[in-house]
């Protein structure tokens, strides 16, 4: 598909241990649109960790390729933890990524205090890590992604280390600032209800060699946030259609 | 100004209480020592030939001062601690450095540093003399090297505790390693460090005492074995006496440059 910020065309991925050869993902293709958020949901283990390493670069397919048809796209990573570091305050840690690409001037880092504040974090700047809750740690580390302004974000379950209400907040407000960030998002999870709640587009994995099963279209109200969706009716039916897949 | 209940003023009062009874206490378990020990020694119950006393320890130290001796002595073994201590652990820390850059390295002398490390390095005494000379030298290099291997197989150990995930962060944040090094690994490996110094402050006083049983014509383990051959039983003990003051001195420093780093 032309015309699409991102995709993954035939891509299979080998593991290599002494103990063997594990085929990780298969033959799979794909491709998510400028300003698309796409959801991959498989069962845990499934590969979709290794696919996220692939479109970052950080490791090569087995066959098959990576393209980026509207040239090269900058990219930003979100982990399940935060991992944020101790020693520095909230400020320093969300200015990391400028830091290690010498971008960091009195203009990045205003850019970046900018996001904090208005993202709720204004007050707690040189507060440690230690001193802020689990969910504003991790929007802490979405700033700190989000402070290299990259085009499209690879979000890696980030919010399956948290407590349920933390995460249904949490997911509400991230979806709000990719969305008025204008970005484009990958995310991967196990969670049926995260894909459903966030994305316009869920693909199902299959259990590992990860191939594509299926995928779905999401017919929300473009402004409709997370929460909003759960309470709607489209959601259960959603979820039930997913769940069914991912049992087969 | 004082807006805490009466719970609260009970409470922060037993605290205090308890901290006094903890210092008091302590206080007294020195006194009744030293005190027992003199009264024993008054009173004939042991032999001061063998056992000293408080007192005779405590003129015994008059005594070197008054012949002048007292700071020679200890300056030098003083010298020869902190000199052991900072070459130890400075090259230590800078091994471990090597090791973590270069995993290949670390993997071929793994065994070989297993092994050195629990080796006594006092076996080389002896050959340390033949190598280097019967002097402050060779005192010098046993207490680096009782304290370089235990820092560098510590050392090495706290940069791991910078996880792999965490490594993984700084590559997708486009860090090199030396980044990844001095942002992330070296910083989480801080406490680490301090409890290698705090280790190798120890070991350095071992490994200069050690040596200076060996070879030495001054500092205060010429003066215990001296004061042992010569059967000034005083002179020893009050060598001992100002030792323990002066290593409990240097793992004080080191604890305040700890709570330092803490901050």
């Amino acid at each position: 598909m032309e015309g699409a910020l991102l995709s993954v065309e035939n891509v299979s991925v080998y593991y290599h241990t002494p103990q063997g050869e594990t085929e990780a993902v298969r033959d799979l293709s794909f491709s998510v649109q400028k300003g698309e958020f796409v959801a991959v949901v498989g069962p845990s283990g499934c590969g979709k960790t290794t696919m996220l390493s692939l479109i970052m670069g950080l490791n090569p397919p087995s066959a098959g390729q990576v393209r980026f048809p509207l040239g090269p796209c900058p990219m930003g990573y979100m982990l399940q933890r935060d991992n944020l570091l101790e020693w520095r305050t909230l400020e320093k840690n969300t200015v990391l990524g400028l830091e290690v690409q010498h971008r960091l001037n009195g203009e990045s880092r205003g850019q970046t205090v900018a996001l904090l504040k208005k993202y709720g974090l204004g007050d707690f700047l040189s507060h440690l890590p230690g001193q802020l809750s689990g969910g504003m740690r991790q929007k802490a580390a979405l700033i700190r992604t989000l402070a290299l302004d990259p085009e499209l974000l690879l979000l890696d379950e980030p919010f399956s280390a948290l407590d349920y209400q933390t995460r249904l907040t949490l997911a509400d407000e991230v979806f709000a600032i990719i969305h008025e960030e204008g970005k484009t998002a990958l995310l991967v999870t196990h969670d049926i209800g995260e894909a459903v709640s966030m994305a316009d587009r869920v693909l199902v994995f299959s259990d590992r060699p990860a191939t594509m099963k299926r995928e779905i279209v999401l017919d929300f109200p473009r402004s409709m946030r997370p929460l909003a969706r759960r309470e709607s009716p489209a959601f259960q039916e959603y979820f039930a259609a997913i769940w069914k897949e991912l049992q087969q | 100004m004082n807006t805490y209940s009466k719970e609260h003023v009970a409470y922060l009062r037993a605290i205090r209480t308890h901290r006094q009874a903890v210092r008091l206490c302590r206080a007294l378990v020195l006194l009744l020592f030293l005190g027992l020990w003199e009264l024993g020694a008054r009173l004939g119950w042991f032999d001061v030939f063998i056992l000293s006393s408080p007192s005779r320890v405590f003129s015994a130290i008059g005594r070197l001062w008054g012949e002048g001796n007292l700071f020679l002595h200890v300056g030098v073994t003083l010298y020869e601690t902190v000199m052991g201590f900072l070459l130890g652990t400075g090259l230590g820390i800078l091994l471990a450095v090597i090791l973590w850059w270069l995993p290949f390295v670390n993997e071929v002398m793994d065994p070989y540093l297993v092994v050195l490390n629990a080796l006594p390095k006092i076996a080389l005494g002896p050959v340390l003399i033949v190598w280097i000379g019967a002097g402050m030298g060779s005192i010098i290099v046993m207490a680096v090297l009782i304290s370089l291997v235990v820092t560098t197989v510590t050392v090495l150990s706290g940069f791991t505790a910078a996880t792999t995930e965490k490594q993984f962060l700084m590559r997708t944040l486009g860090a090199t390693k030396a980044q990844t090094f001095l942002k992330v690994v070296l910083p989480a490996g801080v406490p680490h460090m301090m409890s290698a110094l705090k280790i190798s402050v120890g070991m350095s006083w071992v490994g200069v005492i050690v040596g200076e049983y060996l070879v030495s014509k001054s500092g205060l383990g010429y003066l215990i074995v001296y004061g042992g051959q010569v059967f000034k039983l005083d002179l020893v003990m009050a060598s001992v006496v100002i030792l323990c003051l002066l290593a409990a001195l240097m793992y004080g420093c080191v604890a305040l440059l700890e709570k330092r780093f803490q901050k």
